[in-house]
């Protein structure tokens, strides 16, 4: 049986698989594997900043500071791939461990503290955005023979779409986060969280912990997605991604999670992006349209799911009241 | 079910035959619409594939190169017989160029150029900044003849790539004639504003009689420093000659009033080269050059610039 908080979830697989099909009866050509590797490439760095959103928002909580990190992180490693001699793979842990610690912190300023993650985050976001500034302001190019290397994994689909390394990456992010999720403590906690403070510490949840984990899982992510990004562009930009953790934050209600936390799955926000992906895809297919209607058009969504979620919220407690009337008649 | 089937068999019919007639369809990738010339650059590369009887897919970035690599893919999947792109950025084509030479998409640059392998793209369409200052140089020699002149220049954005190559192209054009000379040059970073209030220091500093011309790197100064020389109570256009490039309906009208006397085109129309080449290409094969200039027209008093301002005045200036 479909549980109600599945629901959203349904909702929003329903939307994604009737607007393919109707994208693809108006362009056959939208079917093809070109498309579908399109969506997975181009959205790998949004989908995988996506993913440390949704456990940030089933926690309750919010990260302003993503599209900074990401482009942080991008200019970080083109300047040090620069003027240094550092292998990447040692750049990337390097960036990761950045980011993590950066997000950590955030985490420990909002629960120690007691700050709504909506200020620390923006402060982190000045931050991380400022510090790309000082390390550059122009476009830094990557020339390194290990990012040929790594652009070069791709597999070649029989009509012509190629599956691209980082795309990959990003479903695996995905998987291992629903497996974290679902199967560990830490993301019963995540949930937990999201519930309630006070409910989940007195479920014995170890609040300062789980934020901290939390919000470094956002970050850690956030620095992923920027050696991702960097991947995609070849190059560490300081104005790049401005605006990216508010198209996150969208594709994880269009996913289906609540946004005042304790409801979601990922595989909602990875639908969610590919909602996003298809209407770019779509507006630009159409070729006459204004790219600006994609903001609208997400816009739209975005209100539409928020109202599904208070309906739903609205009729579970009726339900309940009506349950538990019945239960004290009898 | 029926008509999905007709759209896919017209689609796979359509495909190969589309090179070959005059039925193309072409995507355009621009960068935005920051700036006045930008957003006349789309209405005119509409306007040129419209005359030609081309479908052009557009596509607006919104200034982000990943809105644009997104499109270019998005063209790619979509089986485009070409690809317009304006960069937004140098760095990070690579890859998406690749993909485009693998489905045997030509690509045209438009208006900037990229950090790839030339053999990745068809041709570059851009104009020669030097060239566009050279003829500015060039006009005033011709223009002064002989007699001695007194110059004052207002620069673009300090370090902007058309500011130096601005600069060193007029420098070019006005070589070898020491009658010329330019006795100021300060920023006006491009704006009318700021050419109002350093030509007010010009013409303080130098006494508004003795500066002979004014040269601007693009017409907004121009216009700002018009106003400047119109407080001070001299003539412009007559007591100083005034010499700009770019040439916005603004230097038209006020060319057709007496109040500038020259100005050098950047041409709106860097489609119109580039959907020529590409037809080329497409009919025979023919390859362009790697590069193509566009021209760097100058108009003057003699041209009528009253029609001009009028024809250029709704294409999004």
């Amino acid at each position: 049986m479909i549980r109600s908080h599945h629901l959203p979830l349904m909702v929003t697989l329903a939307t994604f698989v009737l607007a393919y099909a109707l994208c693809g009866m108006q362009y056959p050509s939208m079917f093809s594997t070109r498309v579908v590797a399109n969506l997975l490439t181009d959205n790998a760095f949004l989908g995988i900043v996506a993913v440390g959103m949704t456990f940030v928002i089933l926690s309750g909580g919010i990260d302003l500071s993503v599209g900074s990190v990401i482009a942080f992180s991008g200019v970080f490693l083109a300047v040090i791939l620069r003027d240094t001699a550092i292998h990447p793979l040692a750049a990337f842990v390097l960036v990761l461990c950045i980011t993590t610690a950066f997000g950590a912190s955030m985490g420990a300023l909002i629960h120690y503290l007691e700050m709504p993650p909506f200020i620390v985050t923006l402060a982190g976001m000045f931050l991380a955005r400022g510090a790309a500034y000082v390390l550059s302001t122009d476009s830094v190019p990557i020339d390194h023979a290990f990012y040929d290397v790594l652009k070069d994994i791709y597999w070649k689909a029989p009509s012509g779409g190629r599956f691209r390394l980082i795309g990959g990456l990003m479903i695996v992010t995905f998987v291992v986060a629903g497996l974290v999720l679902h199967r560990t403590r830490f993301g019963q906690n995540v949930y937990a969280l999201g519930g309630g403070a006070a409910t989940a510490r007195l479920m014995g949840v170890p609040l300062a912990g789980t934020t901290i984990g939390i919000y470094a899982v956002s970050g850690g992510l956030a620095g992923l997605a920027g050696i991702v990004f960097s991947l995609y562009t070849s190059a560490g930009y300081s104005l790049a991604t401005v605006g990216v953790e508010l198209d996150a934050i969208a594709a994880v209600v269009i996913g289906g999670t609540l946004l005042s936390g304790g409801y979601g799955f990922v595989a909602g926000t990875f639908f969610g992006i590919l909602i996003m992906g298809l209407i770019q895809t779509y507006i630009v297919f159409d070729g006459s349209l204004s790219s600006w209607w994609t903001k609208i058009v997400i816009g739209g969504l975005l209100f539409a799911f928020i109202l599904l979620q208070k309906g739903l919220t609205w009729a579970t407690t009726t339900r309940r009241k009506t349950a538990t009337g019945f239960a004290t008649q009898s | 079910m029926n008509i999905k089937a007709t759209l896919m068999a017209s689609a796979v019919i359509l495909s190969p035959v589309a090179a070959l007639a005059a039925d193309l369809t072409i995507g355009f990738s621009q960068i935005g619409s920051e700036s006045g010339w930008r957003a006349a650059e789309t209405t005119v590369t509409k306007q040129e594939a419209e005359k030609r009887g081309i479908t052009l897919k557009f596509a607006d970035a919104q200034q982000k190169q990943e809105n644009q690599i997104k499109a270019i893919r998005s063209f790619i999947a979509q089986g485009v017989d070409a690809i317009l792109i304006a960069p937004v950025v140098a760095t990070g084509w690579d890859e998406v160029l690749e993909e485009a030479q693998d489905a045997e998409i030509p690509v045209v640059l438009l208006d900037r150029t990229v950090d790839a392998p030339d053999d990745l793209y068809l041709t570059a369409v851009t104009s020669d900044l030097v060239h566009e200052g050279k003829v500015a140089g060039e006009w005033l020699v011709s223009e002064m003849g002989d007699s001695d002149c007194r110059i004052v220049e207002l620069q673009g954005t300090t370090g902007s790539s058309p500011a130096i190559d601005r600069k060193t192209g007029f420098e070019q054009g006005i070589d070898g004639h020491a009658n010329l000379e330019i006795v100021r040059s300060q920023t006006g970073d491009f704006t009318r504003s700021q050419g109002k209030v350093v030509m007010e220091s010009f013409l303080k500093a130098e006494g508004g009689d003795s500066i002979c011309a004014l040269y601007a790197h693009n017409d907004d100064m121009a216009v700002g420093a018009i106003q400047a020389i119109k407080e001070a109570g001299l003539k412009p256009g007559e007591d100083i000659k005034i010499v700009a490039i770019d040439a916005v309906p603004d230097a038209h009208l006020a060319i057709a009033q007496g109040e500038m006397n020259a100005t050098i085109e950047l041409t709106p129309n860097m489609a119109g080269p580039a959907l020529d080449a590409l037809e080329a290409y497409l009919a025979d094969g023919t390859l362009p050059p790697k590069w193509i200039q566009t021209e760097s027209k100058l108009f003057t008093a003699s041209d009528d610039n009253q029609s001009i301002y009028e024809m250029k005045k709704d294409l999004g200036y």
